[in-house]
């Protein structure tokens, strides 16, 4: 009996040491990678690294490894990204609050509306880049940053709206019943008591959605064009860092190789710093927020 | 009639979905008084708060037939604004549940959106419901620090101050000192019995002792339907129907 005990528990053990064994490696595994992938491109790109890579555009002789920097696809990346973050947005919270207030939760609409934007979600983004380019020609419009910032918001719309949807389905109900009781009409619920609750889940989708399209290159081939001048007005084409990655990556030369590293080190730490921005923001905002 | 008028429900049914949870219930709420509903968890307590204010309408499958009069006026009849009626109202949850702002914010929020922009009367009017219902001392001195720093049974006073700032003429407690210990129990029961004399006061209650304490009228519902009513004192001694007195003595709960 006492012996039938101690197997059962010499085997609970086992498995027990087994799980703990996988997951150590597991979080090992991420960690690693991580280091390893910021490793690699910041190794590679310690030569071609240097002030006049982030301040000037190419020069002649730019993609045969003379001088010259990627200022055109960092700006390019970035009025990009921001525009259509700010786009995004602006499609999002409307739609997140509509499911959550307007609509129930469960209702027929939110469901059939969640299961669309999750199927969106998953659309490869070189096919949002395919349908921007359709729209863009029957538009008569030319590759540009206007045209790119519109197929970027449509590739973040989803992630956004989904991340705001989430946080937004985990308020009490009771918190939108305190609201209305005191006579406030859905609107006002909305935007006084709902964006403010939520209001660190909207930066955070908001910042997901930017990182996703500040670092696509198949959405924006065809529809932001590539440049080697910072866009002066909206109808201009746009450079952007993951096409720049891409181009001097698949040159022969080098000295343009490293330099792709470096355009991948400038997009990591822009990524970076806008999610440690994100954070002390985010900090000030959950002030409010009611647990 | 002046001050705070009575609530007459007519014939008020209520379902969700197929589920009937309310069944042709009628009663008249006193004015200035407090009226206890008891009855045991699931009977429908809630939901007949609820359909005073409207507050069903935004619950899903919720379906709602009959009356409910206020100051002369059907309050389901189409064309009714919802937040005109609500305003008459100030609602205590059973779990306090105050607003992601400032505890100044909290209670300005209301009348704020019924149109009291300026900032001296807003000022007034917050301190003044805020001692009202009692938490003036406590807060006083931090009005612009998040309400969620307060403890449960402040913030469920902080709750009561922001309902009585849009000058309602009816308090609604469904179950207001559930998720309260003693003290601050009392401290709201006490506050309740205060405003009687102001206001009209229903109460939705599932602690006996708690309804002997406050009721002036009391309301016992079965299973959804009103079982009994009438001034608490004649329920509580001599009750009529053999299942309020189960209840009141405690074979059915």
């Amino acid at each position: 009996m006492n012996g039938v005990a101690n197997g059962r528990l010499g085997k609970r053990k086992r498995a027990d040491l087994f799980f703990r064994v996988l997951a150590t490696a597991s979080a090992a595994v991420v960690l690693f990678s991580l280091l390893l992938i910021l490793g690699t491109i910041l190794w590679k790109s310690v030569p071609a690294l240097s002030l006049s890579m982030l301040t000037q555009t190419p020069k002649g002789g730019f993609y045969l490894g003379k001088e010259g920097g990627i200022l055109n696809a960092i700006l390019g990346s970035l009025y990009l990204a921001v525009g259509a973050t700010v786009l995004a947005l602006l499609l999002s919270l409307p739609l997140a609050l509509y499911l959550n207030l307007y609509k129930g939760r469960a209702s027929k609409t939110a469901v059939w509306t969640r299961f669309f934007l999750d199927v969106l979600w998953g659309v490869p983004s070189i096919v949002y880049g395919a349908f921007g380019f359709v729209v863009m020609l029957a538009l008569g419009l030319r590759a540009s940053l206007l045209a790119g910032m519109l197929t970027v918001a449509l590739l973040e719309f989803p992630i956004m709206c989904r991340a705001i949807d989430e946080v937004m389905r985990l308020v009490p109900l009771e918190l939108k019943e305190a609201s209305d009781s005191l006579g406030a009409t859905r609107f006002e619920t909305a935007l006084k008591v709902m964006v403010r609750q939520c209001a660190p889940g909207i930066l955070t989708g908001a910042l997901l959605a930017f990182g996703r399209g500040i670092g696509d290159a198949a959405s924006v081939l065809f529809t932001a064009g590539f440049t080697d001048r910072v866009p002066a007005s909206l109808a201009d084409p746009a450079a952007t860092l993951p096409l720049a990655i891409f181009f001097q990556l698949g040159t022969p030369f080098p000295e343009v190789q490293q330099r792709a590293y470096a355009s991948a080190a400038v997009l990591t730490l822009i990524i970076l710093l806008i999610s440690l921005a994100g954070r002390a923001v985010s900090r000030k905002v959950t002030r409010h927020v009611v647990r | 009639m002046n001050g705070p008028a009575p609530i007459s429900i007519r014939n008020l049914s209520v379902y969700y979905g197929d589920l009937q949870v309310l069944k042709d219930v009628n009663l008249d709420i006193p004015a200035k008084k407090i009226t206890v509903i008891i009855g045991p968890s699931g009977c429908g307590k809630t939901t007949l708060l609820k359909s005073l204010n409207r507050l069903l309408d935004t619950a899903e499958g919720a379906r709602v037939q009959g009356e409910v009069i206020l100051d002369g006026e059907n309050i389901y009849a189409p064309r009714t604004e919802v937040t005109r009626i609500r305003k008459k109202m100030g609602l205590l949850s059973q779990k306090p549940q105050v607003l992601p702002m400032s505890i100044y914010e909290n209670v300005a929020y209301g009348p704020r959106i019924h149109g009291l922009r300026a900032k001296k009367d807003l000022g007034r009017r917050v301190e003044h419901y805020l001692k009202v219902a009692g938490l003036w001392e406590e807060v006083k001195d931090r009005l612009r620090e998040p309400a969620s720093v307060l403890s449960v049974g402040q913030q469920q006073r902080l709750c009561l101050a922001r309902g009585l700032a849009v000058e309602p003429e009816i308090i609604l407690g469904d179950e207001p000192t559930s998720a309260l210990d003693p003290q601050s129990s009392q401290n709201v029961e006490r506050r309740l019995i205060e405003l009687k004399q102001e206001y009209t006061v229903v109460v939705v209650t599932h602690i006996l002792r708690q309804a002997r304490r406050v009721a002036d009228y009391l309301a016992f519902l079965y299973l959804g339907e009103l079982v009994e009513h009438g001034p608490a004192a004649e329920v509580f001694a001599n009750p009529q129907d053999p299942r309020t007195r189960a209840y009141l003595t405690g074979e059915i709960s």
